[in-house]
């Protein structure tokens, strides 16, 4: 057994030795500070944590991570942590991935993980392109986004991060922005959500992908354009002069302006109804906000908890005994010895 | 539990005793439930002492059409008096459901051997979908056999009129007929079938009974028919064996027994990553059922997904274990490079199958050998083990999870689907006489100033095992090259040279036991050298062949990688060294990289195993003697002279077809 107990720790006892070794002005390192700065908050234990990830830049997150960690292969983060979390579902298990690693060569491995529902938190770092092969278009790039390996432009359509996991599944979705403050909340509430815990940080790659989000990030935009959802609060945005309704016929939502704070129509956030949570995450940018922070929490049985249950339900007043088990089935007993041929 | 007293007869104890085997063919749809027959026969054998082996041949279609030749599901056994190692070459009876089934069979079976045939079922529909343009029971096609054709259709209906089954659950019953016959013919006792019966159907007693009903009516059938000729009692006696309790086992039940064992001398829980697939699935089913063992089984979403969780298991604490056949193992390749990266342990579990591709999922071959020795990107060395039978499997898997967790490697353990299907008797091994291996987990830093240096090396080159939750000995693995001792990434030219070097030399230090020779001498004109389930009919053939006089040796692997020390030099003590394999001489290209040595292949990839008397010819060939053993080789079952293999070193490489 493992020692449980919350401890007190400081952002800077969760720092490695080693050179951090991304692009200056990555957004992962704004990430890397928010992880930090959240460890102490949830009083977790250094020894307790692992940090699982795949292949990407994203993915050299562990190293810099002063815990257990493990830097696997491309796409098999969700795998390997599986393995980890039913070996030992004591620890606490962050898987990191990017939105090529989790949605194109380890799409399965995110959906299974999020349909299983395994205890863990799974921070998807989406800056929409390849970064660690130079810049080819990933699969949450836009139509028409131009790289090395589409010059005239991509022309398939992109996938929706949450609402891939939604659809896979997910009791927990959320989404946040490299250097927003909020961050840390959020991976505060995916961390008490027990369960898988879905994180989409939309990360700016400042050599291929610069600004792709600044639209919703940048500080001119970001009150028009960002909507921070809060469970048992009106949907609103635009300092509260804007919101969101129901349009009953269409059955979806819709942007209303609040008139003299009048928030009567505007949609309540209820991080448990997964049907508003659909609506959000499917929300097109641009005549709609970018909704943000915790969109989906509705705690179900994890899959680590049901594995334990059922193996301890099936030895139950069982004693294992190996030679019993060999001699199982119908034997026969050779009670003389061999004559010699 | 029954009980089997060997009698030493006066033929046993006189220095040549009388070699006594039958090998029996149970041939029908797939539906006819041969599998479940030969099965229930196979445990009345074993009770009544005979030593045996036998060969399940189903199709990959779970149900294939009705009557048709490719649906054709058969069930062999060969047990005797004498060690049997093979399920025999050519039947000796063949028990025909259906006209498919016969089609399909009869020309294996021994000149003079014996058919019995459904001829319920010979009807025009199924002479049809068999093929035949007549019926062959009658228009004297099968003279050069003895024919026995009865309406055991029309017997078991009126068997189990009694209960009021339907037309269709009272045919399903003919099965549970023949094997009452065939019990009769050789005088094997009925009641463990009868309580297995009882025990199957227990929620159906009606069905239960009737099932018995059918087994007597065969069984009394054979007792009381005015059958003259044929149709006569065997008695064959029980065979010599060592005194001690005895069960049958087949290769999968344990595998999962082995790993099971292997995991408690090592004191770890176990973890079992699988996925569905033909004909690894039993190995997943089996552990699925010892939780209380402190084993878990994860069903994961793919194969990549079975290993990888697997690795994780191995990385938190536990033994990781996964298991697939051939294309599954492919789709693994690269998790397999990670656990070499990290050093952590594994067992790789390949029942093969033919290939390549989805080839033929439910027939045997030999051919992954390359891809468990070299199937992997970069300088990734793994060590290797073979099992040669299904009991065999048991110490096999003990000594793969032995190696895995002393060395912190993974290691790959080759069966095949003939293994992990057939049955054979086993001696229940005491778990006393295995020594344990318990694994010392890292808990102390092991580098001054309480620094931890997770590939630091013991005098094995294996690194320190820290799991997760260890306080003080946090740390981070990778795939990506690492320094040796701290582990933090490291690209530079010198230490890729000294990582992959001491990856390498890990691997090739692993302590293998000294080869020994099976059978014969350790030098002379001619070793046959093997790997895996061509034990049998090897060392069969070998046998046969030294009792004519004939100076060869038979040499089994075991370690395919790294092998033993003494292997090259064994080797080169014999004038000529032959390979038999079910691929295109996959062993024999490493023993010739590895020693230099003139090992000549013997090739069969028909999906069927070896057969005694093509090894026996093989051996006549090499030894100039003149012709084949008991039987001919069926140049049908063998490859052509040119498909032997193409690395251009086959000058007068051996080809079965020159010795006929």
């Amino acid at each position: 057994m493992n020692d449980m107990t919350p401890i007190t720790t400081k952002p800077k006892d969760w720092e490695t030795d080693q050179e951090v070794r991304w692009c200056p002005g990555c957004g992962d390192y704004a990430i890397l500070k928010a992880v930090q700065r959240t460890m102490p908050e949830l009083g977790a234990r250094p020894e307790n944590t692992v940090f699982v990830s795949g292949i990407g830049c994203s993915s050299r997150f562990p190293y810099y991570m002063e815990t257990y960690g493990f830097h696997t292969i491309h796409g098999r983060a969700p795998a390997i942590a599986t393995g980890v979390k039913l070996a030992n579902p004591e620890l606490d298990v962050w898987i990191i991935t990017g939105d090529g690693d989790a949605l194109s060569i380890g799409g399965n491995h995110t959906m299974h993980l999020l349909r299983r529902n395994l205890n863990c938190q799974v921070l998807l770092f989406n800056n929409e392109i390849y970064g660690l092969t130079k810049g080819q278009y990933s699969p949450t790039s836009r139509v028409g986004t131009r790289t090395p390996s589409t010059p005239l432009g991509s022309v398939d359509r992109p996938a929706n991060p949450c609402a891939f996991a939604l659809g896979s599944g997910a009791r927990f979705v959320a989404r946040g922005i490299d250097v927003h403050k909020n961050l840390v909340p959020v991976l505060k509430a995916a961390y008490a959500h027990q369960g898988a815990a879905f994180v989409e940080i939309f990360q700016n790659c400042i050599v291929y992908n610069d600004d792709v989000f600044a639209p919703f990030t940048e500080k001119a935009q970001a009150q028009g354009n960002q909507l921070w959802v809060e469970h048992g609060k009106p949907l609103l945005f635009a300092g509260g002069q804007k919101g969101l309704a129901l349009d009953p016929e269409r059955l979806t939502l819709k942007v209303v302006d609040v008139v003299d704070g009048d928030a009567s129509g505007v949609v309540v956030h209820d991080q448990t109804n997964r049907g508003l949570a659909h609506m959000l995450v499917e929300m097109p940018f641009g005549p709609f906000p970018m909704a943000l922070g915790v969109l989906y929490d509705d705690p179900a049985p994890t899959f680590d908890e049901a594995v334990v249950l059922q193996n301890a339900q099936a030895s139950e007043g069982k004693r294992p005994d190996l030679q019993k088990l060999l001699s199982q089935g119908q034997t026969w007993m050779v009670d003389k010895a061999p004559h010699v041929i | 539990m029954a009980t089997a007293v060997h009698e030493v007869t006066p033929e046993e104890a006189s220095a040549h005793p009388k070699l006594e085997s039958v090998v029996v063919r149970f041939a029908g749809d797939s539906g006819d439930g041969m599998q479940l027959t030969g099965g229930q026969f196979t445990l009345s054998t074993a009770l009544a002492g005979n030593d045996l082996a036998t060969f399940p041949d189903f199709p990959a279609e779970i149900r294939a059409p009705q009557g048709t030749l490719f649906g054709v599901s058969a069930f062999q056994i060969n047990f005797g008096s004498d060690d049997i190692e093979t399920a025999g070459d050519q039947p000796d009876v063949l028990i025909a459901m259906n006209p498919a089934g016969l089609k399909v069979n009869v020309d294996q079976l021994k000149a003079g051997g014996l058919i019995i045939a459904d001829e319920g079922e010979f009807t025009e529909r199924n002479l049809a979908k068999a093929k035949y343009e007549s019926n062959p029971l009658t228009d004297g096609s099968l003279a050069k056999w003895q024919l026995l054709s009865f309406n055991i259709s029309q017997l078991t209906l009126d068997a189990v009129k009694p209960f009021g089954l339907g037309n269709k659950e009272a045919l399903r019953c003919k099965n549970m007929w023949t094997l009452g016959l065939a019990l009769w013919m050789f005088d094997r006792d009925r009641q463990p079938i009868v309580d297995w019966l009882k025990a199957k159907f227990v929620k159906a007693p009606l069905l239960a009974e009737a099932n018995i009903a059918a087994l007597n009516a065969g069984h009394a059938y054979g007792e009381t028919a005015e059958l003259a000729g044929p149709l006569k009692q065997h008695h064959i006696a029980a065979a010599p064996a060592e005194p001690g309790l005895y069960r049958t086992v087949t290769g999968a039940e344990a595998i999962s027994l082995g790993l099971v064992a292997g995991a408690q001398l090592a004191g770890l829980p176990m973890f079992f990553g699988g996925y569905p697939i033909t004909p690894a699935s039993a190995i997943l089913h089996h552990l699925a059922r010892l939780k209380e063992y402190q084993v878990t089984t994860f069903q994961a979403e793919d194969e990549i997904a079975a290993i990888c969780s697997a690795i994780g298991a191995s990385y938190a604490g536990q033994l990781g274990v996964t298991s697939s056949s051939g294309p599954g193992i492919a789709l693994k390749g690269e998790a397999m490079g990670l656990a070499i990266m990290t050093e952590l342990p594994l067992v790789i579990v390949n029942s093969q199958r033919g290939g390549p591709s989805t080839g033929l999922p439910t027939k045997t071959e030999q051919s992954d050998l390359y891809q468990a020795v070299y199937g992997r990107n970069g300088d990734a060395p793994m060590p290797v083990l073979a099992a040669r039978s299904a009991a065999d499997c048991f110490e096999v898997a003990i000594e793969a999870c032995r190696i895995a967790v002393q060395y912190m490697t993974p290691v790959m353990l080759l069966t095949d689907g003939y293994i992990a299907n057939a049955a054979e008797p086993w001696r229940v091994p005491d778990m006393s006489g295995f020594a344990p291996f318990p694994v010392k987990f890292a808990t102390e830093p092991n580098a001054p100033e309480g620094k931890f240096l997770p590939y630091q090396r013991d005098e094995k080159l294996a690194r320190p095992w820290a799991k997760p939750g260890t306080p003080g000995l946090l740390h981070r693995i990778g795939g990506i090259e690492k320094k040796n001792g701290t582990g933090h990434i490291d690209y530079s030219p010198a230490n890729h040279q000294e990582m992959t070097d001491v990856r390498h030399d890990k691997v090739s230090g692993v302590r293998v036991p000294l080869q020994k020779v099976e059978l014969g001498e350790e030098k002379g004109r001619l070793a046959i050298v093997g790997w895996g389930s061509t034990f049998g009919p090897i060392h069969q053939a070998v046998r046969r062949a030294r009792r004519k006089g004939q100076d060869v040796a038979h040499i089994h692997i075991r370690h395919i990688w790294p092998m033993p020390a003494n292997l090259g030099a064994l080797l080169r003590n014999y004038d000529q060294v032959i390979v038999p394999e079910m691929n295109t001489g996959q062993l024999k290209t490493v023993l010739r990289d590895q020693f230099l040595v003139d090992a000549r292949p013997l090739t069969k990839v028909s999906g069927q195993p070896f057969r005694i008397a093509e090894i026996e010819a093989a051996i006549d060939n090499a030894l100039g003697g003149q012709g084949g053993g008991e039987v001919d080789a069926d140049p049908t079952q063998l490859p052509e002279p040119a498909s032997g293999h193409d690395d251009g070193t086959n000058r007068g490489a051996f080809s079965p077809q020159s010795a006929a």
